[in-house]
């Protein structure tokens, strides 16, 4: 790539040309960046961080243990962990069709896989519920068996595939296509069937990609509102997701339990986060 | 380093793989695309062209485009800023700030919005001063404009960090030692080679600001004809049941997502060296 030669063989300005600031505009541009970061992130980040405390470290925990909030972040836990779960595979699977494959239509499928990132959450929102409603396009064919989609955890977890499809693969693309082609073929030639190549060789290599889109996803999931809140029908204790509780404790004025709330979500997403972490270490130690 | 190239399905175990990555995207992208086209057109071609006679439909609309004038520019201002700052000069903290300017990213658009209830609503830090003295910030335009900030914020400098970082300095330090000035460097200089990225983050941003619903929806109050942006609207529409109302304003979003993803496809393939290098393809 001539990107990389370039930056290898040509002249880099020295790192003491930074320091002594032959560029001008460092005051402004630092102080430009440092007002809108404190002004729009870290002051009302404070304001959430320092909230919950009104009825003290306990009023925290009565209501991340409330029964109805806890059922909400529970249902929002387990179907954006499902819902990573399945766009694992299936993010895998389209990333390696689009990488290894040529066929028509490609550039076009490629071009729609950031739709769900493009399409505004209130459009994806009213557009899943009406075809997953009992009276939908799929959801009239289930209804006939008596399972319900829209309106119950399933609905949930359907907006959340839709929503968390590009990250993983455009996680896993780029890795895929940088692949060595030699440590494939010396697999297959010392005999390897293509799904022990994938396993021992493309796989390990595409990890640390598929378990960061893997925690973007989930993150994402944990905090979705819009294209979740339709489908999901929002019954207490049964379709109600974490984002919505705020919402109602907001309604009723009970600001130190919004933002309770708030914090029980981000709490569970930086566990995830960390957990996952651990798990490429532990990957990265096995030296796989 | 040689890369396996793509090849044409050669067996069934091929073409199963297309086929199935056709399926899921039909499934999951292809079939609400549909489902809003039909739903909007439902009534007929006549009854589709009414949500744009509605007034509540028309000054939703325009409180979007309202909203995102005023973000758009801010965003440009701070994207460029923190560019510059964090890739022309050295400072302690740099990587703590490039963590901040990423967290908006991973917060919920819900808590997004929550953060300016604490701060500016009845019961917020500034609730009391701010009823005293008569200024609306949550349930008005300011909370929009302030929420759809949170959300925006990291757009444009994602873009152009990484960007200027693989550029380097030395053009910049050459024009400087020539003796131009700093806004002649950056006009003549810089602005040019990151014209196309910053112009890929201008896009996201748009396309985020005008669609985003969580953050919004929490401190605009739903006020009609006044706090009710396009993406508002079309809930409000869909919850009193005017299917059509609600799926014909949710095409013109439909439309904003199509033009955006035609203008980013067309910059990764025409401009892909001027992109930072997680955009080329």
């Amino acid at each position: 790539m001539p990107a990389e030669i370039s930056s290898q063989d040509g002249f880099i300005a020295p790192k003491a040309f930074r320091r002594t600031r032959v560029i001008p505009g460092f005051t402004m541009s630092l102080g430009i960046t440092i007002f809108f970061v404190s002004v729009i992130v870290i002051i009302p980040l404070l304001a959430l961080l320092m909230r919950p405390w009104e009825n003290g470290f306990s009023g925290f925990i009565d209501t991340l243990f409330d029964k109805r909030v806890f059922a909400a972040l529970k249902i929002s836990f387990l179907c954006s962990l499902l819902a990573a779960l399945v766009n694992l595979f299936v993010g895998v699977l389209i990333a390696w069709v689009l990488v290894r494959y040529d066929f028509p239509g490609k550039k076009l499928v490629d071009a729609f896989i950031d739709m769900p990132f493009a399409l505004p959450t209130a459009v994806s929102g009213i557009a899943l519920s009406a075809i997953y409603a009992p009276n939908g396009w799929i959801g009239g064919f289930f209804d006939d068996f008596g399972i319900k989609i829209a309106y119950s955890p399933i609905g949930i977890f359907i907006a959340l595939v839709f929503i968390g499809l590009p990250f993983i693969v455009r996680s896993v693309q780029p890795v895929l296509s940088e692949l060595e082609a030699e440590v494939e073929e010396a697999a297959e030639t010392l005999g390897a069937s293509p799904l022990q190549t994938f396993n021992h060789v493309i796989l390990p290599a595409i990890m640390p990609a598929l378990l960061s889109g893997f925690s973007l996803a989930f993150a994402r999931g944990m905090g979705e509102y819009g294209s979740v809140i339709f489908i999901a029908g929002n019954i207490p204790y049964v379709s109600e997701i974490a984002p919505l509780l705020i919402v109602v404790k907001l309604e009723e004025y009970d600001y130190a339990g919004a933002a309770s709330v708030g914090i029980g979500m981000l709490m569970i997403s930086f566990a995830i986060l960390f957990a996952l972490n651990l798990t490429q270490r532990y990957f990265a130690k096995k030296g796989l | 380093m040689r890369r396996k190239s793509a090849k044409s399905p050669q067996n069934i175990a091929d073409y199963t793989l297309i086929l199935f990555a056709f399926f899921w995207m039909a499934l999951i992208i292809f079939l609400p695309l549909a489902s809003v086209l039909f739903n909007a057109f439902k009534g007929g071609v006549s009854k589709y062209l009414e949500t744009f006679a509605d007034p509540d439909a028309m000054d939703a609309l325009k409180l979007t485009l309202l909203v995102t004038a005023i973000v758009l520019p801010l965003n440009i201002v701070f994207g460029i800023a923190s560019a510059w700052a964090i890739t022309r000069f050295e400072f302690v903290g740099k990587t703590i700030l490039l963590s901040i300017i990423d967290l908006p990213f991973s917060l919920s658009p819900v808590i997004s919005g929550l953060v300016w209830v604490l701060m500016f609503g009845a019961q917020g830090w500034f609730g009391e001063f701010l009823q005293a003295h008569d200024i609306d910030v949550i349930y008005a335009l300011p909370g929009i404009v302030l929420a759809t900030l949170l959300v925006t914020l990291p757009f444009v400098a994602r873009e152009l960090i990484p960007l200027m970082d693989d550029n380097g300095t030395d053009e910049e330090v050459a024009a400087v030692t020539l003796g131009a000035s700093g806004w002649d460097v950056f006009f003549r200089i810089t602005l040019p080679n990151i014209k196309w990225a910053l112009l890929y983050g201008v896009l996201l941003c748009m396309a985020r600001a005008m669609g985003e619903f969580g953050a919004v929806s929490v401190v605009s109050g739903h006020i009609r004809g006044l706090t009710n942006t396009l993406p508002l609207h079309i809930e409000v529409a869909y919850n009193e049941y005017n299917t059509i109302g609600a799926f014909g304003a949710a095409t013109i979003l439909v439309g904003l997502a199509f033009v955006t993803l035609a203008i980013k496809t067309i910059l990764e393939w025409r401009y892909a060296d001027e992109l930072s290098a997680q955009h080329r393809h």
